[in-house]
């Protein structure tokens, strides 16, 4: 079976900075995949590399069988149009850190927008859609609220429906919880939660250590640009191989309970 | 009992009456306006202004044909300003560097001469290109086809368009760019993240300073009058010509001006509230939001 996501020796720098230094690494259809690591170690910039937001420089990365931002050609690769990107990036759904909702549209706008202008959905189909995608992340009743009326917790609910929306095969989440109220964190995790049990293939940077324990069939971490370990959960949290994942995870943890 | 208790070793005031503090200075100051004021309107009471003519010459139909021309060349003009100003400021911040130096270039050349000079020169185009067309398919002479109206709305359009190029490009460059990340991942396409998410919320930015480009538009027609485009300050100086009332028709003038600026001035207001919607501050209809 194809794999959902396969990297091989994924390399990628901003100038003289090598954020990311050869991960390989697959993830199967269906899986929770969960990367934790310190900031910095370029697990956000590997997610985005997955959606084409930003370009790998060397190396092979694979989404659904295909070849990410390039195709092959008479036997080279050839750099996609707008056009081919954006199909691909149809493909998998973003939840930002910073939710990035569009400021200027309501929360139902927000989530109807991509069906209605990409997938060319009439809009009473996907404004209906919508609502029930909202019903489902439990805001019901909060469809005509703009972003800045929506509590952090709440706006990232709204970016998790706006990116299931387009019905990807593949949800990535960028620290969704990281920019929220330790309150708020729960609502969010619970509605990751939900998805993961419907059998979504899902890959979630994350600082939530429980959240990936618990939910996550995979864990994997990442340090300086290396994929340094990966494991079934329960084994990844009972015995860590390696000494820099017990040491980030002793630290951790030591946060987490002061 | 909510309040701790506290112990009574200094006096309470909970009921002795308060006196607020005395502002003689303000006072003063604003007798001296009020004082000021009179002088003024005084002042243009007692001088020599034939009233009477300011209020016939209102509503004289050249002088209304010369306030519909004004109103004409505004809009017409700030369309083309907006137009070139926004395709400027597309080719600046796009990635092709041959587009990005012509728009500098325009930006560069139109904003740095004076809107007479470029009047003048517009209106006299003929004496370096007697004549214009598409070679093989199309020409004309140029003194037929720069009337007064064209030369105005070309000077005046395309100077403005070199300086909204620079009032767009700033709001499109406000906007976060996360909002252009969030919109890609959806699947969104170069041109439809431009035009539904990066415009709009730029355009919350733009308008405070386009509405104030439009009232200064309205006023730098009357320099129009200057290649006799027959707007309202040209009108009023060909009824001055002849019937001497010089004052009396500039007053007419500034009673049109200060009305549509006035009309101008609560359009923008209106229209910024509305693009405001949203935004933080802005109270949701029911309930609260935290």
């Amino acid at each position: 079976m194809i794999p959902a996501v396969l990297a091989r020796d994924v390399r990628k720098s901003f100038g003289a900075v090598d954020v990311l230094r050869g991960v390989s690494l697959d993830v199967k259809v269906g899986e929770v995949f969960g990367i934790i690591g310190p900031s910095g170690s370029g697990k956000s910039t590997f997610l985005r590399c997955i959606n084409s937001l930003e370009t790998i420089d060397s190396g092979d990365l694979y989404v659904n069988g295909e070849f990410v931002g390039h195709r092959l050609r008479d036997g080279r690769l050839h750099e996609l149009s707008d056009r081919e990107l954006s199909a691909q990036r149809m493909r998998t759904g973003m939840v930002f850190q910073r939710f990035n909702l569009f400021a200027h549209m309501s929360a139902l706008d927000n989530v109807a927008l991509g069906p209605i202008i990409v997938r060319k959905m009439p809009r009473g189909e996907a404004e209906a859609e919508g609502r029930s995608l909202l019903d489902r992340v439990g805001l019901e009743g909060l469809y005509n609220r703009y972003p800045a009326q929506l509590s952090g917790g709440q706006q990232q609910r709204v970016a998790i429906a706006r990116a299931m929306a387009m019905r990807p095969d593949i949800l990535l989440f960028d620290e969704p919880t990281s920019a929220l109220d330790p309150e708020l964190v729960d609502d969010v995790l619970e509605t990751m939660k939900q998805l993961a049990g419907e059998g979504r293939t899902m890959i979630v940077v994350t600082h939530e250590l429980s959240f990936a324990r618990d939910v996550c069939d995979r864990v994997a971490f990442m340090d300086q640009g290396l994929l340094i370990e990966c494991a079934a959960a329960a084994e990844f949290f009972g015995a860590p191989r390696m000494q820099r994942t017990r040491d980030f995870l002793q630290r951790l943890n030591a946060t987490t309970r002061a | 009992m909510n309040a701790m208790s506290v112990p009574d070793a200094l006096p309470s005031m909970a009921n002795v009456a308060r006196v607020s503090r005395r502002h003689p200075s303000r006072w003063v100051v604003a007798i001296l306006c009020i004082v000021a004021f009179a002088f003024l309107v005084r002042a243009f009471a007692v001088g020599q202004i034939e009233w009477s003519f300011v209020g016939r010459f209102l509503t004289a139909s050249a002088i209304l044909t010369g306030f519909a021309n004004t109103l004409l060349m505004t809009a017409l003009a700030m369309t083309l300003g907006i137009l070139l100003g926004l395709v400027a400021a597309l080719m600046r911040l796009s990635s092709n560097p041959v587009a990005q130096l012509l728009a500098a270039g325009y930006i560069w050349l139109f904003r740095g001469m004076p809107v007479y000079l470029q009047l003048l020169l517009w209106f006299n185009l003929a004496l370096i290109f007697p004549t214009i067309g598409i070679p093989g398919i199309w020409s004309a002479r140029t003194v037929d086809l720069m009337t007064p109206f064209v030369a105005a709305l070309l000077g005046l359009g395309v100077c403005q368009g070199a300086y909204t190029a620079e009032v767009i490009r700033a709001g499109i460059t406000s906007v976060d760019p996360g909002q252009v990340e969030a919109a890609k991942a959806i699947g969104m396409r170069a041109s439809q993240v431009m035009r539904r998410i990066v415009l709009p919320q730029a355009l919350r930015v733009i308008t405070p300073p386009i509405g104030n480009e439009v009232i200064g538009m309205l006023k730098h027609t009357s320099l129009a009058a200057v290649i006799s485009y027959n707007e309202i300050m040209h009108t009023a100086s060909m009824i001055y010509f002849v019937n001497n009332r010089v004052i009396e028709m500039l007053i007419v003038c500034t009673i049109y001006y200060l009305m549509t600026v006035t009309l101008l001035s609560l359009g923008q207001g209106w229209l910024e509230r509305r693009l405001n919607r949203g935004r933080r501050g802005d109270k949701p209809v029911e309930g609260v939001a935290t």
